[in-house]
Order: structure tokens, then C-alpha cells, then sequence
């Protein structure tokens, strides 16, 4: 793999592409998880119809770069919230792919024991402090989390990712005006699919959006080509070095587009089909891949981070429809403690 | 006898709050106006002892403030979240129901959720249809809440500690009406368990089962009905979920009578979840239909005569229990 991570501003210009300073190693582990979001969540899909994942499922499809941009800039004991379409973000945060998908098929071994699914997702481990159904439900407890932080001393930040449908809920603004009263370590980040279930967000949101709402309120904010994964990074690294100095609370709106309906069973109709092959063209891995090549990288490793991963989620697959159930008794655990359920049975 | 010093309901909770703050330093508090003492001056003087981290005073946001506390509760701390009136509660209905509720088990035990929801309840001078409500009945039917109501400055000290150290979310409903109330607190470590109901008096003719503040309501019902030769065992539950089934059964068990009494209104109060539990354990027992008293299904007004139309009072006690003990009262239905 000779020249990676030292390539001149020349080849980028020959790529007709401003100069950048690729650390094409960085950028080749990016592109290695984005193919693993990509076949994991068709591996999911492909779960649905074979009847194994067996509650909705949310694909985010052609947003794999707002997952690696933000989430690969993290560490390990930085904590993160997501929302029902989060696998992506969880599998770059570092959760283990083979049981978020027994998750998915709510085996034993998910990463929630089978009782969340994929609208639950959540590795403590890795920070992830949970995938949520609630639209916007998450901004709060991210504010809550790094405010915990805090109080505790901690150096860790918190990222949170929400759909731009999400702006439009009170939790937005309350989370976003406490996050900078108290000027908390919060990366929040919009994650602007253009589409909020079936209805275009644009037509239901008043002024300029996410980034201006932010602005408002004295938050710095930002808005980024989604499925520009080296944009993404270089932002999301910036903005990450700015709240662990201490800049307070930050927002990065990032337009990019689902190329799936918003479930795995939702075939999309309310779209232009042209709306969705102009962002086909755009798609965030290919484009990543052709930034690498143009930057030296040869074609069989590039290809191999695509293999890898298909070859990765078919194991975990066939190991998540080979796993059992959980146990019954674990419906009546985690409850509580006070008052258990099974304290007395009645 | 431990030694005990006579303390109002509100200087009670006060003194839990601190006693648990210095204890353990993950143990903080958030709400508005707190810095200033609370709306009611639950918090006076805790800001300056532990400074305005740990007694933080928030922007107007109930649903900002709960589903913070979910999270700082996540991240390792154990908030208690002030919510004002439990009326505003409501706000941040999602972030304790679906949120601090729920968590531990969507996410297969990964992490608790203790935090502790402090919402005052009850009627309290013309407060008003916003003001004035007692919602308990909805917190004890959410899987994963705690529900605790304290009528006793003891209680209130020694129950708000037991919620602070306990890992689940706990809905916590101290009364309006009792904050004034004087009455003997434990000197030194007090914690009351959650769960165990109080005998506040004890009688062999009928089971007055109540919590908050008509445990004082009902226990001058009792002195009434004790004029009168009837002799009625008061039992303040203190705890919602769980409820302390076992103490009322064994009342029951030797009265042959109940009658639950509560400040909410009857329709869907936590009192039918105690009569159908009794009915359905007790039946060959009863000696009488079981039977509940509550507030009417109306909001609370203003203006005070029509506010008494809600109001739970001993008189209306008395006459109940005196129908259920009345020779006739097995087939008076
Ligand atoms: C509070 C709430 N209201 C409605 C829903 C139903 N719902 C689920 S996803 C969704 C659209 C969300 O759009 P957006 O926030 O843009 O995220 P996206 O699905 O596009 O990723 C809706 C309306 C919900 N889960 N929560």
C-alpha cells in the first residue's frame, strides 16, 4: 500500500478537485465501514423479506458518509445518540455488526437481548447510548448526557443525530437553547435526508432550517454536501477538536438523501424517480472510492473494503438466523428493581 | 426511642436533599428557579451550600429538563428533576414514560435509569384546573416507574432519601397542601422503605386504605367513626408501585371492610386497582362491598365552593364508612 497517506496536491488537482491533504489510509478505513453500513442494512433488508427481522426497519442507505464523518472522529468513550435510523451510526461508533443484526432479528446475543430491535439499538460499551423511536426524543438526553459529564469532570463530547423532521419539535429547541446556556460539549448534528416520512420536510419547516435555528440561538453552524465523505470528515474533525477545546456546543447540518423509502417496506411512491436518480450519481461511497483512486490507491484494496464487508454481514447473517430466541424470563427482566415485576406474581 | 426533632413536611424534604447530595457527589438536582429556593422553597439554602453545579437552575423546558435527567442518568450521575406542579409534568410526559421508563429494558439491561421525578400534587388555595391535579394513577400503570407519596415529614425525609439511592426512575408526589405540616423527624440517618405502607392507626371494624395528604383526612373520619364505636385501621400506603398488598390484605383480612380513599378522581384512580385486588383475594372475607372515594370526574375550579365540589372531605369519610359498618350495609346494594 505504498503512497498512501502521502499524496501530493498534485494528484488531487488532477482530479479537477480543490488541493487536500488526503490521509488516504484515514479515508480507506471511512470507505471500509460505509461498504459495512451499506451491507449490513442490505443484509437487513434482505432479513425483512426472508421474514427474519421482524419489526420495521429504517435503511440509511446513500447517508453512510454522515455515519463514518461524524462517528469515525470520535472516540471510544465519547457518547452517542441516535434515531430510528441508526445502524449506521452505531456500527461506526463500534458496535459489534453480529449482534446489532440478532438485535434485528431479536435473537439472544442482540445487542439488547432481543428486546429492542432495531429502533433500540444501543452498545453501552462503545457509548452508544441508544437508537430511539421518538423523533427528537434523543436531543435532550444528549444534552442530559453531556451535562453528566461535566458534573463528573469527564473530557468525553457527545454527538447526537437527528433527522431534519426532528427540527420541528419543541425537544429541538429546548435541547439546543440548554446545550448553550450551559455551553455543553453536544456535536448535534441534522442529518437533512430531504424526507420526513412520506412528506417532504421543506414544506412543513419555516425559514432557513436547522443551521439558521442553531445560529439563532448562538450555536456556530454549518451546512455540508452529505455525501461528501471527505467534506464530512474534515468538518466533523474540526468541530470535534473545537468542543474538546472547549467551544461549546456545535452543529453541523448535512444534507444527504435516503435512497431507500423510509422503512424497508415502503416502496416510495410519493418520489420523483428522477429526484432519486440525481442522487444515485451522488451516491457517497462510490464517490469516496473514485476520490481514492484518483489519490493512488489501487483498485483490489479498494475492492476488498467492499468484499470485506458483504462477505462480513453474510457470516453474521447466517450466525443472527442461527441464534435462539432469548430466553421468556427475560421479558420480566431490567424492569425495575423496586417493585419487580417478578417479586410477586399476581 | 431515637431522638427526634419536629420539622415541617418541606424542611424535611430539604434535609433529605442535602443529606444525600453530600453523600454521594453523583447526586444532583435540576429544575427552574432552584437557585432561588424552588417555587415553594424546597431548595432554600442548597445552592450555596453546594454551589449552582449541583443545584442547577434551568430554562422553562420541562421536557428539556426530564429527558436531560434520562441522560445525565445514562452518563453515570442521579439527577433529581424538579417539575414544579405535576400538572407540568405533563410536558415531559414522553421523556418520563417513554424515556426514563423504558430504557433499561429496550436496551437489555445495559444501563438503570435513577433518577428522581419531584412533582407536586394536590389541591392547594385556588389553584385552579392547572394546579391543583393528582395524576399518581397514571405513573403506577407505566412498567419501569416507581411511584412514591409521602404524608409525613418523616416520610418525607426518610422516603425521598430511599428514592435518591433507588436505580429505577421514581415519581415522586409530595403534597401541595402538606408543605407547613409539623411533625416528629428521626435525628441521624432516617430512610423509610419503599413499599411498606404505615398503619397510621389501627381498628377492627373496617380498612380505611389512603396516601398523601388524605392519610390526615382520614384519620379524622376515624376519630369521628370512633365517637360513633366504630373503629376504623387507617392505612397510608405511602408507596403507589409497589404497594404494600401484603399489609392490606392482612387489614382487610380482620376488618372485613374497605374503603380506599384518594384526592384523584375515583374514575380510573389507583383506588380501582386496590378494590378489584382486594375483591379478587378477599371476596368470602367482605362484609361489605368494597368501596371507593374520590374526587368527581371534573376539573378542579377556583372559586372555593366550587373547588370543595372536588374535595375529598372527613365528613363525606365518616359517612361512607358508616354506611359500609351500618348492620344493613352486607345487602343494602
Ligand atoms: C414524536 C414522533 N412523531 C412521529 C413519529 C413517526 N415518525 C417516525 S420517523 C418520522 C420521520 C422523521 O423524519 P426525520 O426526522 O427527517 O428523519 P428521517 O426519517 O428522515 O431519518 C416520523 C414522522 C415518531 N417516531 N416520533
Amino acid at each position: 500500500m505504498s503512497g498512501l497517506g502521502e499524496t501530493s496536491p498534485e494528484t488531487s488537482q488532477k482530479a479537477g478537485r480543490p488541493a487536500r491533504n488526503l490521509d488516504a489510509a484515514r479515508l480507506v478505513g471511512h470507505l471500509e465501514t460505509m461498504w459495512r453500513i451499506r451491507a449490513f442494512e442490505e443484509a437487513a433488508i434482505r432479513g425483512l423479506k426472508d421474514g427474519l427481522v421482524l419489526g420495521a426497519i429504517h435503511p440509511s442507505i446513500g447517508q453512510e458518509a454522515v455515519a463514518t464523518g461524524v462517528c469515525l472522529n470520535l472516540d471510544r468513550a465519547d457518547l452517542l445518540l441516535s434515531t430510528h435510523r441508526g445502524h449506521g451510526h452505531t456500527l461506526a461508533k463500534g458496535a459489534d455488526a453480529g449482534a446489532m443484526m440478532r438485535e434485528l432479528f431479536g435473537r439472544d446475543g442482540g445487542t439488547c437481548g432481543g428486546k429492542g430491535g432495531s429502533m433500540h439499538i444501543a452498545d453501552f460499551s462503545v457509548g452508544m447510548l441508544g437508537a430511539n423511536g421518538v423523533v427528537g426524543a434523543n436531543i435532550p438526553i444528549a444534552v442530559g448526557a453531556a451535562h453528566a459529564i461535566r458534573l463528573r469532570g469527564g473530557s468525553e463530547i457527545v454527538a447526537c443525530l437527528f433527522g431534519d423532521g426532528a427540527i420541528n419539535r419543541g425537544p429541538f429547541l429546548e435541547g439546543l437553547n440548554w446545550a448553550k446556556v450551559f455551553d455543553l460539549p453536544v456535536l448535534f448534528v441534522c442529518e437533512d435526508n430531504t424526507w420526513s416520512a412520506t412528506t417532504r420536510t421543506a414544506d412543513l419547516t419555516a425559514g432557513a432550517g436547522a443551521a439558521a435555528r442553531a445560529e439563532s440561538l448562538g450555536i456556530p453552524a454549518e451546512t455540508l454536501d452529505g455525501n461528501d465523505a471527505l467534506a464530512l470528515d474534515e468538518a466533523a474533525r474540526a468541530a470535534v477538536a473545537a468542543l474538546r477545546a472547549g467551544s461549546g456546543p456545535r452543529l453541523l447540518h448535512v444534507k444527504t438523501y435516503r435512497l431507500t423509502g423510509h422503512t424497508a417496506a415502503d416502496a416510495a411512491p410519493y418520489r420523483d424517480p428522477a429526484e432519486v436518480e440525481a442522487w444515485r450519481e451522488k451516491d457517497p461511497i462510490a464517490r469516496l472510492a473514485a476520490a481514492l483512486a484518483d489519490a493512488g490507491i489501487p483498485a483490489e484494496r479498494l475492492e476488498a473494503a467492499r468484499a470485506g464487508a458483504y462477505a462480513e454481514m453474510e457470516a453474521i447473517y447466517d450466525e443472527a438466523r442461527a441464534a435462539p430466541w432469548p430466553p421468556v424470563a427475560g421479558a420480566y427482566a431490567d424492569v425495575q428493581d423496586v417493585g419487580h415485576p417478578a417479586q410477586r406474581a399476581f | 426511642m431515637a431522638a427526634s426533632t419536629t420539622t415541617t413536611y418541606i424542611a424535611a424534604s430539604t434535609r433529605a436533599l442535602a443529606e444525600e447530595m453530600a453523600r454521594d457527589p453523583r447526586v444532583w438536582a435540576l429544575g427552574e428557579d432552584l437557585g432561588r429556593g424552588g417555587v415553594f422553597g424546597q431548595y432554600e439554602g442548597l445552592q450555596e451550600r453546594f454551589g449552582a453545579a449541583r443545584i442547577a437552575d434551568t430554562p422553562i423546558s420541562e421536557a428539556c429538563i426530564m429527558g436531560a435527567a434520562v441522560g445525565a442518568a445514562l452518563a453515570g450521575t442521579r439527577p433529581v428533576v424538579e417539575m414544579r406542579f405535576s400538572d407540568f409534568a405533563l410536558c415531559a410526559t414522553d421523556e418520563l414514560v417513554n424515556q426514563a421508563a423504558k430504557a433499561r429494558f429496550m436496551f437489555g439491561g445495559q444501563a438503570k435509569v435513577p433518577l428522581v421525578a419531584r412533582q407536586p400534587v394536590g389541591m392547594w388555595r385556588s389553584s385552579a384546573a392547572q394546579h391543583s391535579q393528582s395524576l399518581e394513577a397514571w405513573y403506577a400503570h407505566v412498567p419501569g416507574l416507581v411511584v412514591v407519596a409521602p404524608a409525613t415529614p418523616a416520610d418525607n425525609l426518610g422516603l425521598l432519601k430511599s428514592a435518591i439511592r433507588a436505580d429505577d426512575p421514581v415519581v415522586y408526589l409530595e403534597h401541595k397542601g402538606l408543605w407547613p405540616l409539623e411533625g416528629a423527624v428521626p435525628d441521624g440517618e432516617h430512610l423509610t422503605p419503599i413499599g411498606v405502607a404505615d398503619v397510621a392507626r389501627e381498628g377492627r371494624d373496617l380498612t380505611l386504605v389512603t396516601w398523601s395528604a388524605m392519610r390526615w383526612r382520614c384519620l379524622e373520619a376515624a376519630r369521628a367513626l370512633a365517637a360513633d364505636g366504630v373503629e376504623a385501621e387507617v392505612i397510608d400506603l405511602r408507596t403507589l408501585w409497589p404497594w404494600d398488598r401484603d399489609r392490606v390484605l392482612a387489614s382487610v383480612e380482620k376488618t372485613g371492610r374497605l374503603l380506599v380513599v384518594h384526592e384523584a378522581v375515583t374514575v380510573g384512580g389507583f383506588g380501582a386497582e386496590i378494590a378489584a385486588f382486594v375483591a379478587e383475594h378477599l371476596h368470602a372475607r367482605l362484609e361489605a362491598p368494597v368501596r371507593r372515594l374520590g374526587a368527581p370526574r371534573i376539573p378542579i375550579a377556583y372559586a372555593p365552593p366550587l373547588e370543595n365540589a372536588a374535595r375529598v372531605t372527613p365528613d363525606a369519610i365518616a359517612s361512607a364508612a358508616r354506611a359500609m359498618t351500618a348492620p344493613a350495609a352486607a345487602d343494602a346494594s
